[in-house]
């Protein structure tokens, strides 16, 4: 285990960089933090309460449950209700909502649905199970893709047959993309997400930074971290600057990991995917290439074609594309709380509606 | 089979029944012969004593205290698996219960306790956790008065349950409870928090590394016990048990209709607790306790409360973590260090760690 050195989350440092964000501030700013464990830090810790009121945060789509498309959830759900499967998922899935029902759902109706921390303990399940197909949720962004690739070629290698996954994997430079070319985007500055640049590098922002004319910096997860990133996206912002910085430089490389973005370019290849609430954005998604077709679930199994149909409370699209803040979604604490969720980004600790709901309701 | 040394007996005599089982059978739960070996073998033998060894369908209670009022709580203990750093199912049946009926100030003198038996359990597992059960009852001071046990078929339970029941008697004019909590008041907890929630999280396998935390399954009584003989003005006592330290201060906070503040510096949290807690997006607040109780009362009261705490054991590292504020619809509210406030829920549905 990796400690997190103390200085980092030093109030008085944190503190510091505030007031300095404070000092140069002179016009509002809207900034975006991609990144759902961002958010989650940001409401955990505060920070921002100790912003200048003229600075703005939108929480990004980097929330992977909340992500994973209504389709994806149906097709899980029809796998794990198999008799002859065992579904492995990481946690947060479970009760992220489909149609009507969670994997939590078909768990309580007999499905074997099992929780685990790394793609590769479906491996140890499927070899326990010979009798059995295992059937991993693949889904997450970067930062997830590096060890399901490695877990489709440690099945490979083995000659394990009974393991596949669902492949729903997403990817955030398109998705960036999606966001600025809306109309409706307020976003005038990006904290880019600190592991999938520690996974990816960062040398796919600069073309971004320079069409949409707006400033990136890549940023970690700790207090002083976050307030870091802030600072460096507002001193862009307030200069008129637009180019790509690395405030988490500890993590982070402009070529990134390469072993792991070779073990991701090996075994996936970019597809256009579903986001849940956003759309079809393409070439946002990882499908696993020909040559590994056949751990691919969906070829595995035959699955019927379910009809699909969100809650219509729900505005987790506008959240996640951060047109809306989560307390303008008129469902908000009242019919969708997180023990009740209607839309993903109230289940996920990461999911924007859970953090404003744990960490940001207005005092009584 | 290649067993040379057994002697192959076929022929016109009698097999005699096997008597001597591993494991739980059915015949365990039929009330018979196999029933009565059970319970003396296993059972009586370590948890006799003189109301139980009545041996009748019921017991009699003959030294009711005057004047004094009876609490009565019950609980049933399920957890997977039943060994875990630190205690195991056994343990936590008699310290459950004998805290929950503490909690109300009373001083628990009696259990009753149903052992709900698997086809197949392990014989010695079994006496193992009977031992530990009989352990904690002495610790605590109770006794086992009535029980009872039953056999379920393989795959209609999971190798054994417990529920106990427990009797204790406090003063007629104690008024603790979660609803008395008092603007200006001080929130006490008794130690760490976090520290069962991921004992048993480790032995059912889920963290994949060892995280060296033990739970803190112990019996609490002794600690409310010399709390009340300072005669302090105790007005809540409870055990941050499933739901953590947050969900039970957001259920008092709601009781007594008063909002509290706490201060997150303060809130002990052993180091490998946080660590394994930011590995995997845990929240050490809302993850269970057995061995930990929350005093809440006047804030005059606080500094006596807490040597007296800090000189019991199981109240070492108490410390005060907050304050009841105002009257309101009851939230409760956590200042960071950064001097930020945020507002503490209740536990959604079951804790899940996150994924990157």
């Amino acid at each position: 285990m990796s400690e997190t050195p103390q200085n980092l989350r030093d109030a008085t440092l944190t503190k510091a960089i505030m007031a300095e964000i404070r000092r140069i501030t002179t016009q509002p700013w809207n900034i975006m933090e991609i990144c759902g464990g961002q958010t989650h830090a940001i409401m955990q810790y505060g920070l921002d309460q100790l912003l200048p009121s003229e600075i703005t945060l939108i929480h990004g789509p980097g929330c992977p449950v909340c992500v994973t498309s209504l389709q994806s959830i149906e097709q899980a759900l029809q796998i794990a209700a198999r008799p002859d499967v065992i579904f492995t998922t990481f946690g947060d899935m479970l009760r992220v909502p489909g149609n009507h029902a969670d994997l939590f759902t078909a768990r309580s109706q007999g499905a074997d649905v099992r929780v685990v921390y790394s793609p590769l303990d479906s491996l140890k399940i499927a070899t326990a199970n010979p009798d059995k197909q295992v059937v991993f949720f693949a889904i997450g962004f970067e930062t997830t893709a590096p060890t399901i690739a490695s877990t489709i070629l440690s099945a490979r290698k083995a000659g394990i047959n009974n393991f596949s996954i669902l492949p729903a994997n997403v990817l955030v430079p398109p998705a960036m993309h999606a966001i600025l070319s809306n109309p409706a985007n307020r976003v005038q500055g990006f904290l880019a997400a600190g592991h999938v640049c520690a996974v990816m590098g960062y040398h796919e922002y600069p073309p971004i930074a320079g069409q949409y004319q707006i400033p990136i910096v890549v940023t970690g997860f700790e207090p002083v971290d976050l307030a870091t990133g802030i600072l460096m996206t507002i001193q862009q912002l307030e200069a008129g600057q637009h180019t790509v910085s690395n405030a988490y430089p500890r993590f982070v490389t402009l070529e990134g990991n390469l072993v792991a973005q070779k073990m991701i370019s090996d075994v996936f290849e970019p597809v256009d995917r579903q986001w849940r609430g956003i759309g079809t954005i393409p070439l946002s998604g990882l499908d696993l290439r020909p040559e590994y077709a056949r751990f691919n679930a969906l070829t595995r199994f035959e699955l019927a074609d379910t009809p699909l149909s969100e809650s219509p409370l729900c505005i987790a699209g506008k959240v996640l594309s951060g047109v809306a803040k989560p307390f303008e979604c008129p469902a908000f604490g009242k019919e969708c709380v997180p023990a009740h969720p209607l839309g993903a980004p109230m289940v996920s600790s990461e999911g924007a509606c859970a953090a404003y709901y744990r960490y940001h309701r207005t005092r009584e | 089979m290649n067993q040379p040394d057994m002697p192959i007996v076929e022929g016109p005599n009698c097999p005699l029944p096997i008597t001597d089982h591993g494991t739980i059978v059915i015949g365990h739960g039929s009330g018979g012969q196999m029933t009565h070996d059970l319970i003396r073998g296993v059972f009586q033998s370590r948890l006799g004593n003189a109301i139980l060894d009545t041996a009748n369908d019921a017991a009699s209670i003959t030294d009711t205290p005057p004047g004094e009022q009876l609490v009565v709580s019950t609980d049933a203990h399920i957890v997977s698996p039943l060994f875990f750093a630190g205690g195991d199912i056994g343990r936590l049946a008699v310290c459950g219960t004998v805290n929950d009926v503490a909690m109300l100030g009373a001083e628990p003198r009696f259990l009753t306790a149903t052992f709900i038996l698997e086809e197949g359990f392990s014989i010695h597992e079994l006496e193992l956790i009977v031992d530990s059960f009989a352990q904690a009852c002495q610790e605590a001071g109770v006794k086992l008065i009535a029980a009872d046990t039953k056999v379920t078929e393989k795959g209609k339970s999971d190798k054994l349950f417990i529920s106990t029941t427990g009797f204790g008697w406090a003063k007629s004019s104690l008024r603790i409870g979660g609803e008395q909590a008092k603007p200006g008041d001080s929130v006490i907890i008794s130690g760490s928090v976090g520290n069962h929630g991921i004992s048993v999280a480790e032995a059912r396998g889920n963290l994949g590394f060892s995280s060296q935390v033990r739970s803190d399954t112990a019996p609490l009584n002794g600690l409310v016990k010399a709390l009340l003989a300072a005669d302090l003005n105790v007005h809540v006592l409870r055990d941050p048990t499933r739901g953590g330290l947050a969900t039970t201060l957001v259920e008092i906070a709601r009781q007594s209709k008063v909002n509290i503040e706490l201060d997150e510096q303060s809130i002990p949290v052993d180091k490998p607790v946080r660590k394994t807690c930011e590995l995997l997006g845990l929240d050490p607040l809302y993850l269970a306790n057995e061995g930990k109780l929350i005093l809440i009362l006047p804030e005059n009261q606080a500094e006596e409360a807490l040597r007296i705490m800090r000189g019991s054991p199981y109240g070492e590292h108490s410390q005060v973590i907050g304050r009841v504020s105002d009257p309101s619809r009851g939230q409760v509210w956590l200042k960071t260090p950064f001097g930020t406030t945020r507002v503490l829920e209740m536990l959604a549905g079951e804790m899940l760690p996150r994924i990157c």
